[in-house]
């Protein structure tokens, strides 16, 4: 049923790691995620009690020192560099790679990595500094002279979304072709789907890929609040995250990393490392529809799900000899907003049609959140551990069927489950659909 | 067919640049000579290192003028990296002759499911003026931010929909919408190097037979308080004085004494097709896409200001795409270096291309659009790719603004000539290290 590739088009993982608000290492964070646990909590980054908003889920007992050679490189790191870093290391640790036992020169990165974090306080100084109440403008001049005064050079420079490149590729020493994207919610699964394109041609052997963002802070909040996409839950901020509950009502901030090494099987098989995972297929597709509203038959999310299959080498209505589908697990983008939870589970039936309620399909975002731009990523290596474990995370805070929503979400359990090949969706806000399907490596 | 062996070409360019919309005004202004570099007009940059750049006149270019009727609302939440973004992708459109669904009821030339769309940009600074109104809103008895009033009353000021002016990806997102493109697109965020990048994921997606055409390239405004700011702590920005008519003198690209950079905007968008696609239509290209290469560089310090010494990155972008293009580095008879005038980057793009070219590296000319347009960031590969390909398309090459003489480079003021043009290299480096390399060919007869 597979598609037929050598082993240099056949691309493995080799290496995951992620730093996320429910742990920094795999292993807690499958516990965690087993056990149905939460990261939310009230907001410590800045005060937010007026907000709308108040909590979301941070990134708690994570020091980038932990995870690096030499700290001094990366002082000035932003956040979402530190969390990259901390995701990196462990993915590197476990595809066991060390100088030497690679080309530099064929190994680079595919990062959907996000901005870094504005240094708020000194902006809106500045801003209120040089503004002209009469003009209704800032002042240049006096804008600037505030800025210089209290603005750091290094911090500024480090909030280019280029810069978890930069860091990586020191940290690690890679060389190869670098590449950062930014498609809101899809930018990691779509950086992984690239990487593994350029993998499969030759332009590489090793990619480091994934991706990291925190949008905890002032201006990201007042964002996504303005557009009332977040969650506005008043209570415990543990049952925010509704995802496909008929009383959802928006999404919960994450923050956080995920990083895999992926690698040509030939390449792997060459220094001796133990693939975790196979990637089959990669889908990307765009709405073209509105800018704030995904196009409502699930068209797109559909194409870049049938993408990925194709490419698999799967036809999703057909069943093995066991009377399986071809799929054993999705992992949703499950914004837990309304639109998306309906739109995503119309897009599936349509891809997978009558199987489409046989297939455990549940969202991570429930317990940590939604990590923006390093969503993808983390919910890829989700579906990697439920390979190796046979087991499926459950969609925490379901508790009241959408009659309109009848697939198997895994309600607030964990569930057993043989699973040799796993699903991961993401789309972005702007139109942007991911998918990668994964399969338990075969020799 | 492997996945590397399919034929693409550029079929439409549209450079959205100071000298208004368009790959004719761009050309023109390229080979009449002359810098396009004037006093910042949007706001007072007295204040900054460079009071001058490249800026884009409401006059030259409105984005009301590049929508269908139907889409002009959609306008007011647009951020100025969006209008050149929507502005170019009209262009290359125009230019490539296609039809898409901006054209109202006409069928489309390339279905939707066949069109993708790849734009660079950069990091969006938010509307300044429009930000600190409500932060303005928000301040306690001494005058300064209150994080309390700006939950209860201050974000109120902004509009519902103010996140999305400014995410990245909004670019992509407009244009695709536009032109109803459905096939994969991407936005690649890799500072100075995001255009070039996109151009070489449009080719590969081509390549993949995931589309057949895309809309790629990049935009970006520099020309703003915050954005300048980041330019001038990274010390890229040359600074000028009060006389604007030699204000441009500033850039000076692989000079000895070369100061620094002009910041810009605009950039623009190509029209990237498969060669097979390009027949079927019966339409001319401008070149092909031969070869495309990439690297992350070694950086001496913590964020990749400066580049090692020895640092292979850009020799390696550069070697690639001559492999892929299957060329040697003396079939190149041009190049688009980087060419900033940030004394740094000169550097490594002299020992990036001293490394492939040795010593016949003087004797090829070097095509230099940042004196004329200044460097829009993430824009600028889109500038340099749409110079190269329309140099091949008329075998000229355009005038050079630079010093009068610089040392072991074809690189001095020049005017514009004719010149037998089979290949170029375009490559573009940037704070951070990524190196991205095209060559560009001309089409032999019988593919036109």
């Amino acid at each position: 049923m597979t598609v037929e590739r050598n082993d240099k088009e056949r691309v493995v993982i080799t290496g995951m790691g992620w730093v996320t608000p429910l742990g920094c290492d795999l292993d807690t964070v499958w516990r965690r995620l087993m056990a149905a646990d939460s990261g939310m909590a009230p907001i410590t980054r800045f005060d937010a009690a007026t907000f709308p908003t108040t909590f979301a889920a941070e990134v708690r007992d994570f020091d980038v020192d932990d995870f690096v050679d030499d700290p001094t490189i990366h002082a000035d790191a932003g956040l979402n560099v530190q969390f990259a870093l901390g995701a990196a290391r462990q993915a590197w640790t476990q595809a066991g790679l060390a100088a030497g036992s690679f080309d530099p020169l064929r190994a680079g990165l595919y990062l959907g990595a996000g901005e870094g974090v504005l240094d708020f306080d000194n902006y809106a100084g500045s801003n209120i500094a040089g503004w002209n109440d009469e003009t209704r403008r800032v002042d240049g001049v006096r804008w600037v002279e505030e800025a210089l005064k209290t603005m750091s050079a290094m911090r500024e420079i480090e909030q280019e979304p280029n810069m978890p490149l930069a860091h990586l590729g020191r940290e690690f020493g890679l060389r190869g072709p670098a590449y950062n994207c930014l498609t809101a919610c899809a930018a990691s699964t779509q950086a992984i789907g690239e990487a593994t394109d350029i993998l499969r041609r030759g332009d590489a052997d090793l990619m480091l890929s994934g991706g990291t963002h925190t949008m905890i802070h002032p201006l990201g909040v007042t964002g996504f609040n303005r557009l009332t996409a977040l969650s506005q839950h008043d209570g415990d901020p543990t049952e925010a995250s509704k995802p496909f509950d008929r009383t959802r009502g928006g999404f919960v901030m994450g923050e956080g990393s995920g990083m895999v090494v992926l690698e040509t099987l030939e390449h792997a098989r060459s220094r001796g490392a133990t693939p975790i995972v196979e990637v089959l297929g990669y889908g990307s597709s765009c709405d073209a529809y509105r800018i704030t509203d995904i196009q409502p038959d699930g068209r797109g999310a559909a194409a870049a799900m049938e993408q990925a299959l194709e490419e698999a080498g799967m036809t999703p209505t057909g069943t093995d000899a066991d009377g399986r589908p071809c799929v054993h697990y999705i992992s949703a983008h499950g914004t837990g907003t309304k639109e998306n939870d309906s739109i995503e589970t119309r897009a599936v039936k349509r891809v997978f049609g009558e199987l489409a309620p046989s297939i455990p399909m549940s969202s991570i975002k429930s317990m940590m959140g939604h990590l923006i731009a390093a969503a993808g990523a983390v919910e890829l290596i989700t579906s990697a551990m439920a390979i190796k474990h046979g087991m499926v995370p459950p969609t925490r805070n379901l508790h009241h069927p959408d009659p309109d929503l009848d697939l198997d979400y895994v309600p607030n359990e964990a569930r057993v489950a043989p699973v040799d090949v796993a699903l991961s969706n993401n789309f972005g806000f702007g139109g942007q659909n991911d998918t990668l399907v994964i399969s338990r490596f075969e020799d | 067919m492997s996945r590397t062996q399919r034929r693409v070409v550029i079929s439409g360019l549209g450079p959205i640049t100071p000298a208004g919309a368009g790959i004719d005004a761009m050309w023109k202004k390229s080979c009449e000579g002359g810098s396009a570099i004037t006093r910042i007009e949007a706001f007072d940059a007295s204040g900054f290192r460079s009071r001058h750049g490249g800026g884009i006149s409401r006059e030259l270019f409105n984005v009301r003028d590049a929508v269908p009727k139907s889409y002009r609302k959609a306008t007011k939440v647009m951020a100025r990296d969006t209008e050149f973004a929507v502005g170019g992708a009209a262009a290359a459109v125009a230019d490539a002759g296609l039809l898409t669904k901006a054209a109202g009821d006409e069928p489309p030339t390339i279905a939707p499911d066949r069109m993708g769309c790849h734009i660079g940009a950069g990091l969006i600074a938010a509307d300044i003026d429009e930000l600190t109104m409500a932060l303005s809103r928000s301040v306690d008895d001494a005058g300064d931010f209150d994080y309390a009033a700006w939950g209860e009353r201050g974000m109120g000021n902004l509009t519902p929909l103010w996140l999305l002016k400014y995410l990245p990806n909004m670019l992509a997102c407009h244009v695709t919408i536009i032109h109803d493109c459905q096939a994969p697109s991407n936005t690649i965020t890799c500072a100075e190097s995001s255009a070039t990048l996109s151009i070489g994921e449009s080719m590969r997606v081509i390549q993949r037979g995931a589309a057949d055409v895309c809309l790629s390239g990049g935009c970006d405004s520099k020309l703003n308080p915050m954005a300048l700011l980041r330019q001038q702590f990274a010390d890229r920005i040359a600074e000028t004085g009060d006389d604007d008519a030699t204000a441009h003198e500033a850039v000076r690209p692989y000079a000895a004494d070369a100061d620094g950079t002009l910041a810009g905007e605009g950039g623009g968008i190509l029209v990237l097709e498969a060669l097979d696609s390009v027949r079927e239509r019966g339409v001319r290209a401008y070149a092909e896409v031969a070869g495309f290469g990439a690297a992350q560089s070694d950086c001496s310090d913590t964020v990749g200001m400066r580049f090692a010494e020895d640092d292979p990155g850009l020799e390696s972008a550069i070697r690639q795409a001559l492999r892929a293009a299957k060329l040697e580095p003396s079939d190149i008879d041009a190049i688009v270096p980087s060419g900033t005038g940030i004394p740094d980057v000169d550097a490594a793009d002299r020992r990036g291309m001293k490394a492939v070219f040795g010593d016949r590296l003087p004797e090829i000319p070097i095509i230099l659009p940042i004196p004329v347009f200044g460097l829009c960031g993430a824009g600028i590969g889109a500038i340099s790719v749409s110079i190269a390909a329309k140099a091949i398309e008329q075998q000229r090459l355009p005038a050079r603004v630079n010093a009068d003489s610089i040392e072991g480079l074809d690189a001095a003021a020049a005017d514009s000539r004719e010149a037998d043009l089979g290949s170029i290299l375009v490559f573009t480096t940037n704070l951070g290290g990524q190196s991205a390399a095209v060559v560009l060919t001309r089409i032999e007869e019988d593919a036109r």
